[in-house]
């Protein structure tokens, strides 16, 4: 039988404030080398008597992110304990929030196979993260706090995807707006966000849901969409055969590629949820809520469209520019400081997502921090309008001050790159061309034509590559001529 | 010199600022009054004694410099619900034995900069759960007034301590009437603040909605001025109230003529005892000759209270005891598993009326009877706030017996949980709204056992409840009464 997929997906995302969700320690932005419960306090390792106090700035960026999906901002907040019992939960509970969340009711709008498909947005509330658990060889377990009440957003969608693409252009679109809003890095090693999915399926056609399974630890683009994927499968081939599917949370072997299962309904937890007395209901003023709406960024989907209706690039140009703040920020800026020498955007936009995309992909870094400032592109593209350096010369230059920072016309006098535009040189190499060369000049003057290009080839080897394409074509054009018109 | 340990906190001070005490001098005798009668009255967990010494003479050393810290130099006793610095911090329970906070509570911290000498850590109910202090998870303490009966819990301790002379005075922590309760039994004055008046940073949570610390001393006067010094906003605590701390002292006037006092007639029912109800009836009468107005006034919900109570109370306790899983600190019986750990840890650790709440909480959060039970509770405890509203509409103050009956025997209501729980009856609902309330001793019973006087008054008018307090205080000798002990 043909079956459908029905997918909701819940998304952890790590909020990047200076402190934890509820005390005064330092958010680990990086796994790096922070020894193991260095970033604590009474509060975050649970102490008796230690209290909550909310981060004011992890609210904002919950509000906005709730604003760049959609969402209806919720001026009654409730936090919530969640209770069970792990040694990754020192209170024992889960400061979370539950009845009344942050965010409710948006939406994000997708696009797959080139059409746009509406993916709504039940909710998205703020959280602590747990800490983190390191099991040893010899079955002991420690338990390092830095990770523990760092502020995390919970981002959950109705059961809108239906196929494993959807879930990761949603996924991916939604990596894109965190990154955008400052949420955090993107950086899926560093679990900046964490998938969990619910998959049913139900015959072709169907209007009623399956019997719906949840799929954890699904920590990557490609863990998510494998997941997915052979769940769908599992459950397909379980009904094909006569099988029933039951509800339960599976997990995920990504080394091996199969679902697990992990909890079954009967053992499903009981978190016993109930309004966080140490923190009263959190009142979201309207002019609060307005100060927040003010900071909301451009995003990338409207700042795709706008770079292609501004600026007239290519579409494909300007998703992959828009696709991160920082890139779109920088061809702005280039382009901008181009205007004035008559660049064209579309040539930044090429030289970007070109050259410069692949020397960043080399180097494995980021558009922020790179050498070639937006300054250097705009040089680097002068020189070649203006003929002082090759296309190909240019490449070279570009590779060059990625890695000096150098200005590209400082790389293109210490390596000699400029291109030989005197008429004059030109005329005499070209002169020599033709004399050095009796037979090919015979065969062209007799008509083949296709000695042409053979000469063109020479005058630039004869120069090293130096000689100005467009004015060697020129004087070759002319040189040609002449001699023609004095045989005749 | 021998009953310095006798004196109120205000004529300890008197006198050290006169020079004619030193805090060394005061703190030594308490400590020796401590060595005399302990034995008998079992108040204290750990005496500080080194560290009072040691405080006493830099309090000493700063009042000669000039220092004029409201508390400086005045020993007193805190309950072991609050944690302490360097100092092992229990809360009356087995599982916390060892445990060594490395902060002081807020309340804790703004005792010591106002110059208090630190005497030591006192007895309690484990985790506040409890009328009597028999739930001790170390041993019961023992009533000055009469050593075979209870000095009322939780702060049971610190409330003995004070009526005992060994502190001129001591803190708490009310969460269903653990101060006030403890003060009628003992004789003393004690302070429920408006819930958020102080800071509970610090303080071990039993129920979060509903704990908040509060003074045991001897007068009004010496409790206003202790809760003057703990009371205020603390950023560390989201539930406190950011609103300033009036002058309680300023407002000690022996003047009740216009105020309006309202006598709920559910607090004069039958199960209060005759001499109780006595007391509280020639104390309004006193109020009334005074100048004040006897208004007859209702809190049709009051019956609802204790349900109520030990409902939410549980179910936050269900939760905030959570974080006693044998991992970090205190207690720890290894098991095969990871939930064997937590089971005999647990088991272990906590006392049977500690895993009742915790069953009864666990329960009543339950999915499937949250909405009959929590939810429901919560509704009510609504109900009981707005008839304190409405009653506050026509009067300005509300006042009953703090407690049912005087100091029972010790083992007399351990049998039955339910009992015990009535010991409370009248101090719950008071802390289901969040407002204020206090004790003051208003008489005796046939066996000279103390009796306490309940006065209440709307959220943030502490001001008020000390006025009347104050006045009926200055009208009465009750509280010069001290323990035949």
């Amino acid at each position: 039988m043909e079956y459908d997929a029905v997918i909701g997906l819940e998304v952890h995302a790590q909020i990047h404030t200076h402190t934890k969700m509820f005390c005064a320690c330092h958010v680990m932005k990086d796994t790096g080398d922070i020894p193991p419960n260095t970033y604590v306090c009474p509060v975050c390792l649970a102490l008796p008597g230690a209290l909550p106090v909310v981060n004011r700035r992890a609210v904002e960026i919950g509000m906005l992110t709730g604003m760049a999906l959609h969402c209806t901002i919720n001026t009654t907040n409730v936090f919530a304990r969640k209770s069970y019992f792990y040694p990754d939960l020192p209170k024992g509970y889960q400061i979370s929030q539950y009845d009344l969340p942050l965010a409710s009711d948006g939406y994000l709008d997708i696009e797959v196979d080139g059409e746009t498909r509406r993916i709504r947005i039940r909710r998205a509330h703020l959280e602590e993260d747990t800490a983190k658990l390191y099991h040893l060889d010899d079955g002991r377990v420690q338990v390092d706090f830095n990770r523990a009440g760092a502020p995390l957003l919970e981002i959950v969608t109705e059961p809108d995807l239906h196929t494993a693409e959807e879930v990761r252009a949603y996924a991916t679109l939604l990596r894109t707006i965190l990154v955008y809003l400052g949420v955090n890095t993107g950086d899926m090693e560093k679990g900046m966000m964490r998938f969990e999915a619910n998959v049913s399926v139900r015959p072709r056609g169907s209007t009623l849901f399956g019997t719906r399974v949840e799929i954890k630890n699904l920590n990557s683009f490609r863990s998510l969409t494998r997941g997915v994927e052979y769940e769908i499968q599992r459950q397909s081939a379980l009904l094909d055969s006569g099988g029933v599917v039951e509800q339960e949370t599976m997990g995920w072997n990504e080394s091996a590629g199969y679902t697990y299962p992990q909890r079954s309904k009967e053992h499903a937890h009981d978190y016993r949820y109930f309004p966080e007395p140490d923190i009263p209901p959190l009142q979201l003023d309207p002019a609060w809520i307005a100060a927040v709406r003010a900071e909301l960024p451009e995003l990338p989907t409207e700042r795709r469209s706008r770079l292609t209706t501004q600026y007239g690039i290519r579409a494909y140009d300007a998703e992959l520019l828009a696709a991160d703040r920082a890139l779109a920020d920088y061809f702005e800026v280039a382009v901008k400081m181009g205007q004035e020498l008559a660049l064209a955007p579309q040539d930044v936009a090429n030289w970007m997502t070109g050259e410069l995309f692949r020397l960043l992909n080399e180097a494995n870094r980021p558009i922020t921090g790179c050498r070639v400032t937006p300054e250097h592109l705009i040089a680097l593209l002068f020189l070649v309008q203006k003929g002082t350096i090759s296309a190909s010369a240019a490449k070279k230059v570009l590779s060059e001050v990625f890695v000096t920072g150098e200005a590209p016309n400082t790389v293109v006098k210490r390596l000699g790159l400029a291109q030989m535009s005197d008429t004059d040189a030109l005329h005499a190499l070209v002169a020599q061309v033709l004399d050095q060369n009796p037979i090919q000049l015979a065969q062209y003057l007799e008509g083949k034509e296709s000695v042409w290009g053979w000469f063109v080839g020479q005058v630039m080897r004869a120069s090293q590559g130096k000689a100005n394409p467009t004015q060697t074509r020129e004087i070759l054009q002319k040189s040609l001529e002449q001699r023609r018109s004095s045989q005749s | 010199m021998d009953t310095l340990y006798d004196l109120t906190v205000h004529a300890a001070l008197s006198r050290l600022n006169a020079g004619e005490i030193s805090s060394l001098d005061l703190t030594q005798a308490l400590l020796a009054r401590i060595q005399a009668v302990e034995n008998n009255v079992c108040a204290y967990l750990r005496v500080l004694e080194e560290d009072a010494l040691k405080q006493a003479r830099y309090a000493d050393q700063r009042r000669a410099e000039g220092d004029l810290s409201p508390l400086l130099g005045i020993p007193i006793a805190l309950k072991d619900t609050f944690s302490t610095k360097g100092v092992e911090t229990t809360c009356g329970s087995q599982i916390l034995r060892g445990y060594i906070p490395p902060f002081d509570a807020t309340v804790v911290r703004r005792l010591k900069d106002a110059g208090a000498v630190i005497l030591g850590k006192t007895n309690q109910d484990e985790f506040a759960m409890g009328s009597s202090t028999e739930n001790s998870g170390f041993f019961p303490t023992h009533n000055p007034w009469d050593l075979t009966r209870v000095p009322g819990g939780s702060s049971g301790g610190s409330a003995a301590a004070v009526a005992a002379g060994e502190a001129l005075a001591a803190l708490g922590t009310d969460t269903g009437g653990s101060v006030r309760q403890p003060a009628s039994l003992c004789g003393l004055v004690g302070v429920r603040p408006t819930y958020g008046r102080c800071s509970r940073y610090g303080l071990i949570a039993f129920a979060s909605s509903l704990d908040q610390p509060g003074p045991l001393a001897r007068t009004v006067a010496d409790a206003a001025l202790l809760l003057q010094v703990i009371a205020g906003h603390d950023p560390r605590d989201g539930t406190s109230w950011p609103d300033a701390v009036p002058d309680y002292l300023a407002a000690l006037r022996a003047d009740v003529r216009g105020l309006r006092i309202g006598v709920p007639k559910e607090y004069f029912v039958t199960g209060v005892q005759p001499d109780v109800e006595k007391a509280v009836r020639d104390a309004l009468n006193v109020l009334q000759n005074m100048g004040a107005e006897l208004v007859e006034v209702t809190l049709p919900h009051s019956e609802y209270a204790l349900p109520v109570y030990y409902l939410i109370a549980p179910a936050e306790a269900s939760a905030n005891l959570a974080r006693f899983d044998g991992m970090r600190y205190g207690l720890r019986k290894e098991g095969a598993t990871i939930e064997e750990m937590y089971a005999r840890t647990r088991g272990a650790g906590f006392g049977p009326e500690v895993i009742r709440r915790i069953m009864l909480g666990t329960y009543a959060l339950s999915a499937g009877y949250y909405d009959a039970y929590y939810l429901k509770a919560q509704q009510v405890r609504t109900l009981i706030k707005s008839d304190f509203d409405r009653a506050f509409e026509q009067v300005d103050v509300i006042i009953g017996p703090t407690s049912p009956v005087t100091a029972f025997r010790l083992g007399e209501r351990t049998a039955n949980p339910l009992e015990m729980y009535l010991a409370d009856i009248f101090t719950l609902s008071q802390a289901l709204a969040g407002i204020p309330a206090l004790s003051l001793p208003c008489g005796c019973d046939a066996q000279g056992l103390p009796i306490g006087l309940q006065i209440a008054a709307p959220a943030l008018h502490e001001v008020r409840m000390f006025q009347v307090a104050y006045a009926y205080e200055q009208a009465t000798t009750w509280h010069t009464r001290r323990p035949p002990l």
